[in-house]
């Protein structure tokens, strides 16, 4: 009776190919440890805080005077100024951070692209803030900068300035360290997209008489938009989540009272966890909006292949 | 647009060094305006160096280049005004074919309607019409290269340079671009150097030839004196001398100035430099003939291969060295045959002299 098989066989070779020609096949089993990895350490997370930002904690002060509806957290939010305001005062920084960041790579990178003598040297010069982080970034910038830091010391020495400039504890410290903590990821990606560029473009460019600003700004800049706009959200959503920086070099119950800062004084000096989550939410929210306009602007470059290679 | 627009451009020992290496070993070449030139020699004789430093991409480590009696070499690539074509065509991925024919005349600033008109000329000569609007990566080879080549010529460059076009392109595009790069010359007759590595193109094109070995020049003529006339072993080995007979010479026979012929054993040749002791006799696969005539050798048939009206065949001689032939007559494997070659067309060479590369020879 090998007849009636035969078809049930035909059939599951049929699927498989099927599945194959959809790109499904065994070897996506070698995904699960990441989807796993993904699952437990983000989307659980994730659900878990959105979920508890829906349900007000009782006996909060949102529940008292909000009532205990879903959506209380948020209209508690949005209804104080001091927590709304921590919004635009997250953008005032991130938002310079990142454009500064991706601007000042541009051209440090463009001058570096090529094969040089001490290029490894610079390079890592300029990624060692990486490895420092933030804390020892702040620490660095208070000694730096601090009222009685070098900087300062200098400039009274000099004679350009009679009494200390503050540098720190406002606004411009946490820029500073924004932009020191930021720069070098925002340099090794720029590196990395435009080493990405095929350098024969530019040569064509210029034996049909482009000169150097032209070759950059007609040939390598069009090309390398794409990437410097991944480059801008990568520091934009590193900037936008400051908390240590905005503490210790900052003035963390004024100009720099960051979104985050809002978060961790809800959840570890009011316990109201359902607020935190809520405050966690609109800055994932905000966080969102921007990537989006950015990639949206993106999205209306030209992202084929630059020819690349090394 | 016809004619070239410049008389002559003078290279006087150019040289070009990475290092140590000389990749460019004092050029001197000297190019009339309206010439098709093709720099021809193995990968790595320093081709590219050569016209890289035309263009003024690589800057010299020696000599000067003057145009129409004025020097160049110093100046930057944008200014002086040459259209190159490269290997990799280096067409702008985000500029449509227009925008990347036009992108030169844009730069020259030249005026909007006056700069459509020459793009559109350029479009219909290298026949790209339906394909203007279209992206570089919605080409095909073929087409991508006739943008390059477009690019290049639309603003009637002084010299145009193309480095090694055709190499990405499979048999039968090359044939063909090869046939449109000559036509493309005929109705411009924009001066050009041309850098290959494959000799029937640069025999086919070229006007005049140069041969490269190590960055030294081995041989400039016209591809006929070329071809026939190679000037030493390494240009016959590139020129399709495929056989090189290592072989003692006669006592008394070929060393006497002035005389052109010369006995190698059993062989007649003609001499084209100075020998020694031993000499190497070089001669192509399609001048033996079948059967008894000068220069007659015995040889046993090994491999043969089909190739239309002729075949090739790889034959051993009695002295254990290997041949191979180009003959209309149908031999097999096995075959014990006569094979006989004219002394004119076998030429004699020192056996000390460097050979041509492997592969090409
Ligand atoms: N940028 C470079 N640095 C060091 N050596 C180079 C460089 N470019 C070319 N060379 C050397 O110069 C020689 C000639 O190179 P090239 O002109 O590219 O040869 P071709 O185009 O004839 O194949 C080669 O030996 C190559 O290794
Ligand atoms: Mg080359």
């Amino acid at each position: 009776m090998a007849a009636p098989a035969a078809p049930a066989t035909a059939g599951r070779i049929a699927l498989r190919h099927r599945l194959a020609d959809r790109g499904m096949d065994r070897t996506l089993l070698l995904l699960v440890p990441a989807v796993v990895f993904i699952v437990a350490l983000f989307i659980y997370p994730f659900v878990y805080g959105l979920q508890l930002s829906f349900q007000p904690q009782p006996g909060s002060e949102t529940v008292q005077r909000y009532g205990s509806g879903p959506f209380a957290d948020y209209h508690a939010f949005f209804a104080d100024s001091y927590l709304r305001n921590t919004i635009w005062t997250t953008l005032k920084l991130s938002l310079p951070a990142g454009l500064f960041n991706v601007i000042a790579s541009v051209p440090i990178a463009y001058r570096m692209r090529g094969k040089f003598r001490g290029k490894r040297t610079i390079t890592t010069i300029l990624v060692v803030p990486i490895t420092l982080g933030t804390v020892l970034t702040a620490e660095g910038l208070l000694a730096f900068m601090g009222p009685t830091g070098w900087l300062n010391r200098l400039l009274i020495d000099v004679g350009i300035v009679d009494h200390p400039v503050r540098f720190t504890h406002n606004y411009w410290g946490v820029l500073f360290s924004l932009i020191i903590s930021g720069f070098p990821f925002a340099f090794l990606l720029t590196l990395s997209y435009l080493s990405g560029i095929d350098p024969t473009l530019e040569r064509a460019a210029a034996t049909l008489g482009a000169g150097w600003w032209q070759r950059f700004r007609f040939i390598t800049l069009p090309l390398l938009a794409p990437g410097l706009a991944i480059t801008f959200c990568l520091t934009f959503v590193l900037a936008f989540s400051v908390f240590p920086s905005a503490v210790m070099v900052g003035d963390p119950s004024g100009t720099t009272r960051v979104i985050s800062i809002a978060a961790f004084h809800a959840a570890f000096e009011q316990y109201d966890y359902s607020m935190a989550s809520a405050i966690a939410m609109i800055m994932g929210a905000v966080e969102l909006i921007v990537v989006g306009l950015v990639l949206g602007w993106r999205a209306s470059l030209y992202r084929g292949a630059s020819g690349g290679k090394g | 647009m016809s004619g070239s627009k410049i008389s002559e451009l003078r290279l006087d020992h150019v040289s070009r060094g990475f290092g140590e290496v000389l990749a460019l070993d004092g050029l001197d070449l000297t190019i009339e305006g309206g010439e098709f030139v093709a720099l021809l020699g193995p990968s790595g004789c320093g081709k590219s160096t050569a016209l890289n430093c035309l263009a003024g991409l690589l800057p010299l480590t020696g000599g000067s280049i003057t145009l129409d009696g004025r020097r160049i070499d110093t100046l930057p690539p944008e200014q002086r005004g040459f259209g190159m074509v490269f290997q990799n065509y280096a067409l702008f991925p985000h500029m449509s074919v227009r925008a990347n024919i036009g992108f030169g005349l844009k730069m020259a600033k030249v005026g909007k309607a006056e700069a459509q008109r020459r793009v559109d000329e350029a479009v219909r000569l290298v026949q790209l019409g339906d394909h203007a609007a279209k992206f570089p990566g919605q080409l095909s080879g073929g087409q991508q290269q006739r943008v390059a080549i477009a690019r290049a010529i639309v603003l009637e460059p002084a010299l145009v340079l193309m480095d090694e076009p055709l190499s990405n392109l499979d048999a039968k595009l090359r044939l063909e671009m090869r046939t449109e790069i000559r036509r493309i010359h005929q109705t411009l007759g924009l001066t050009t150097v041309y850098v290959t590595h494959d000799q029937e193109e640069a025999l086919s094109l070229a006007d005049r030839l140069v041969l490269l070995r190590e960055g030294k020049v081995q041989q400039v003529g016209p591809p006929e004196t070329v071809y026939t006339e190679p000037a030493n072993r390494f240009v016959a080995g590139f020129m399709g001398y495929r056989n090189e007979l290592e072989l003692p010479v006669s006592p008394g026979s070929g060393t006497a100035v002035g005389d052109k012929t010369v006995v190698l054993g059993d062989l007649t040749g003609t001499r084209r430099e100075d020998l020694g002791e031993t000499a190497v006799a070089a001669i192509r696969p399609e001048d033996f003939t079948v059967g008894d005539g000068p220069n007659a050798m015995e040889v046993d048939v090994e491999v043969v291969e089909f190739q239309g009206r002729e075949q090739a065949v790889q034959a051993r001689t009695a002295g254990g060295d290997e041949l191979h032939l180009r003959v209309q007559a149908r031999l097999a494997p096995g075959d014990r045959v006569t094979v006989s070659v004219p002394p004119e067309r076998v030429l004699v060479f020192a056996a000390d002299s460097p050979a041509a590369p492997e592969e090409v020879a």
